[in-house]
């Protein structure tokens, strides 16, 4: 099969095509609108729905209602719209119903910027919206990894009857590279999966379905949340996924994922070359964090470094992994700045030979 | 002998949590009378509010979703464009509608979706104890209005019927109330006349019912339907308000 160039965002789409979503709606917002742009014609064609939705709000609820009615749908946003999307997030985990959602982050709070960011991975990993929920988190770093994750989420959405998240950034959005598509088209009625039986399709032959959230009787709620922390158990246990990259001989870790991890992977294999014992880890889930397998190199390693394009975010679930048994450094830029290759070597050798580096003063 | 009145199949034999003299219970029971007769209980898609009617999914015998407060045409919508052949219809009041979801209902006309709509106006937020609605009448006391709704303070009472029929999407609305037989019997006849319409593949419908809330409007059942007709059908005209 032959490569071809497409950027990240359209890797997205095509991708969900291809895992049988027949369902899109969104909202424009930089840096994700190839995305938008891409669905408008290839649900089209696809024989999909796609609906430009007048805000956020309305593009998750749409989602929640094809979602509801059997259909693998998505919708696709940058920060301040994952932000007005939360509510539904939240409604579709507590009616147990899948969807995929894409958050190709930009530089935050507020309306912030549209630079590259990771800052909104606190809110992708903890719920986000109200209760007590969790969304799956899938952080691709290259354009290809895109394609798989894509599908990836899907499955795991229906799996987990659960949303799932793709978290990138602004870099891989829009980015271009190389990747072998398969194009696939889909009659969007067929689609529709048999093995959902709680999906609203008319109460034809068995008993009326619902979809609901709202539990009043005494405990009903608690049951719900009972069953769901079961379900949560059970992706902790079976779903981290990760990559690691010179962690056997490796006195530091560098720990990132995503477009940093890009960065981090050539600082890396310079600082290698300069004889400096040093490998990555790159969480894949970020929610489950793969925390036992990133616990179980602080046997052997010495430190780690956390490289992030936020103030410290993932930070905090490489802190609850290690537990103290280790010193866990931080470089971060927060506000759409970019790690350079060289701030982080810097990083590197700052803490593997920390006397050498003894700054002189004039 | 025959048998002139009966429960409606489509509406489950168990008690209602509504008010006495509520007017939820009668369009409950309205709209599955019309299920029944166009024999679509099994075809039929309902998506409940976050208000009083939020589980009206208990008494319907049909497949329902809920929605969050005000995106309820939304999750409507996203049912009926993955099932085009289904009756799939939204149930809200006028919180819902005409206050937290005014964008969703007016871009889902605009898109003349092809779902019904059927829009509870009782001029109050009952489930969350009775305060203004952009409904309530001009002077009208509600626990956000204990001086009566001011306009200069609270802006007038919102027409969303009117306002929708504006839109080339919008295909048929009708606004009606339930405080008398006769126009109970009306309300009947345009829920029926708006599922037609989906059916027929026309487009977005909606029938604005004005109905009694006697516990926030402080009245008897009684009185509550008195009201209707002697103040709020005055600043809500009943009638065919577009059927295009
Ligand atoms: C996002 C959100 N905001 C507020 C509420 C609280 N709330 C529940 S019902 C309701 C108003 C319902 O009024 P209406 O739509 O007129 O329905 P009614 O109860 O009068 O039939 C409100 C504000 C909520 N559930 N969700
Ligand atoms: S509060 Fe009003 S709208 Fe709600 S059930 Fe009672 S009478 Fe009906
Ligand atoms: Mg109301």
């Amino acid at each position: 099969m032959a490569k071809i160039l497409m950027c990240g965002n359209e890797v997205i789409g095509e991708a969900a095509v291809h895992a049988g979503c027949t369902f899109y709606a969104g909202y424009p917002i930089t840096p994700q609108n190839e995305l938008t742009h891409y669905m408008s014609f290839r649900m089209q064609e696809a024989g999909g729905t796609f609906i430009q939705a007048e805000s956020e709000l309305a593009a998750i609820n749409l989602v929640l209602g094809a979602s509801a009615a059997g259909a693998r749908a998505m919708t696709s946003s940058s920060s301040p719209g994952i932000s007005l999307k939360q509510e539904g997030i939240s409604y579709m985990a507590a009616c147990q119903l899948p969807a995929v959602i894409v958050n190709m982050m930009r530089g935050g709070p507020g309306l912030g910027n549209i630079a590259p960011s990771q800052a909104d991975y606190f809110q992708a990993t903890r719920g986000g919206g109200h209760g007590d929920y969790r969304t799956m988190v899938l952080a691709p770093s290259t354009v290809e990894e895109a394609w798989n994750l894509t599908q990836l989420a899907f499955d795991l959405a229906d799996e987990y009857r659960n949303p799932v998240m793709i978290l990138g950034d602004g870099i891989l959005g829009q980015m271009m590279e190389p990747v072998e598509v398969v194009r696939r088209h889909l009659n969007g009625r067929n689609a529709v999966s048999s093995h959902k039986p709680w999906a609203l399709t008319g109460c034809k032959g068995r008993k009326p379905n619902v979809v609901r959230s709202l539990f009043l009787g005494e405990g009903e709620l608690e049951e719900l949340n009972r069953i769901m922390q079961m379900k949560y158990n059970k992706i902790k246990s079976k779903e981290p996924r990760f990559e690691s990259l010179y962690t056997e001989d490796s006195d530091l870790v560098v720990v990132a994922y995503g477009t940093t991890s890009r960065i981090v992977r050539s600082a890396i294999s310079k600082a290698r070359h300069e004889h400096l014992h040093v490998g990555m880890f790159r969480p894949v889930t970020l929610w489950p964090f793969p925390e036992a397998q990133l616990q179980k190199l602080a046997r052997k390693s010495k430190a780690f470094l956390v490289v992030e394009m936020s103030a410290g975010q993932m930070l905090d679930d490489v802190k609850l992994s290690i537990l103290g048994q280790r010193p866990i450094h931080f470089h971060g830029r927060a506000g759409g700045g970019v790690p350079t290759e060289e701030a982080i070597i810097e990083a590197i050798k700052d803490i593997l030979k920390p006397k050498s580096r003894k700054r002189v003063y004039a | 002998m025959k048998k002139v009145f009966e429960r409606p199949a489509s509406l489950r034999a168990v008690p209602t949590h509504y008010c006495s003299g509520c007017g939820h219970s009668i369009v409950h029971r309205l709209v599955c009378e019309v299920i029944d007769e166009l024999g679509i209980r099994e075809d039929v898609i309902a998506v409940c509010p976050v208000g009083c009617a939020v589980i009206a999914y208990e008494y319907w015998d049909f497949d329902c979703s809920e929605a969050p407060h005000g995106r309820t045409p939304c999750v409507a919508t996203g049912i009926k464009r993955v099932h085009p052949d289904k009756v799939v219809f939204s149930y809200q009041g006028d919180g819902d509608l005409a206050a937290i979801g005014t964008a969703e209902i007016i871009h889902t006309a605009n898109r003349g979706e092809n779902i019904t709509v059927f829009f509870i106006n009782n001029g109050v937020y009952g489930m969350t104890n009775g305060q203004m609605a952009p409904t309530t009448l001009i002077g009208q006391k509600t626990s956000t209005s204990i001086h009566g709704r001011d306009i200069t303070r609270d802006g007038y009472p919102m027409k969303m019927s009117e306002l929708l029929s504006q839109l080339p999407g919008a295909k048929y609305i009708e606004r009606v109330s339930v405080d008398n037989p006769a126009n109970v019997l009306k309300t009947r006849a345009a829920i029926k006349k708006a599922l037609k319409c989906q059916m027929e593949g026309k487009g977005f419908s909606l029938v604005e019912i004005l109905s009694p809330c006697p516990t926030y409007w402080g009245l008897s059942p009684k009185d509550a339907c008195r009201r209707i007709e002697d103040e709020m059908s005055k600043a809500f005209p009943l009638g065919v308000i577009k059927d295009a």
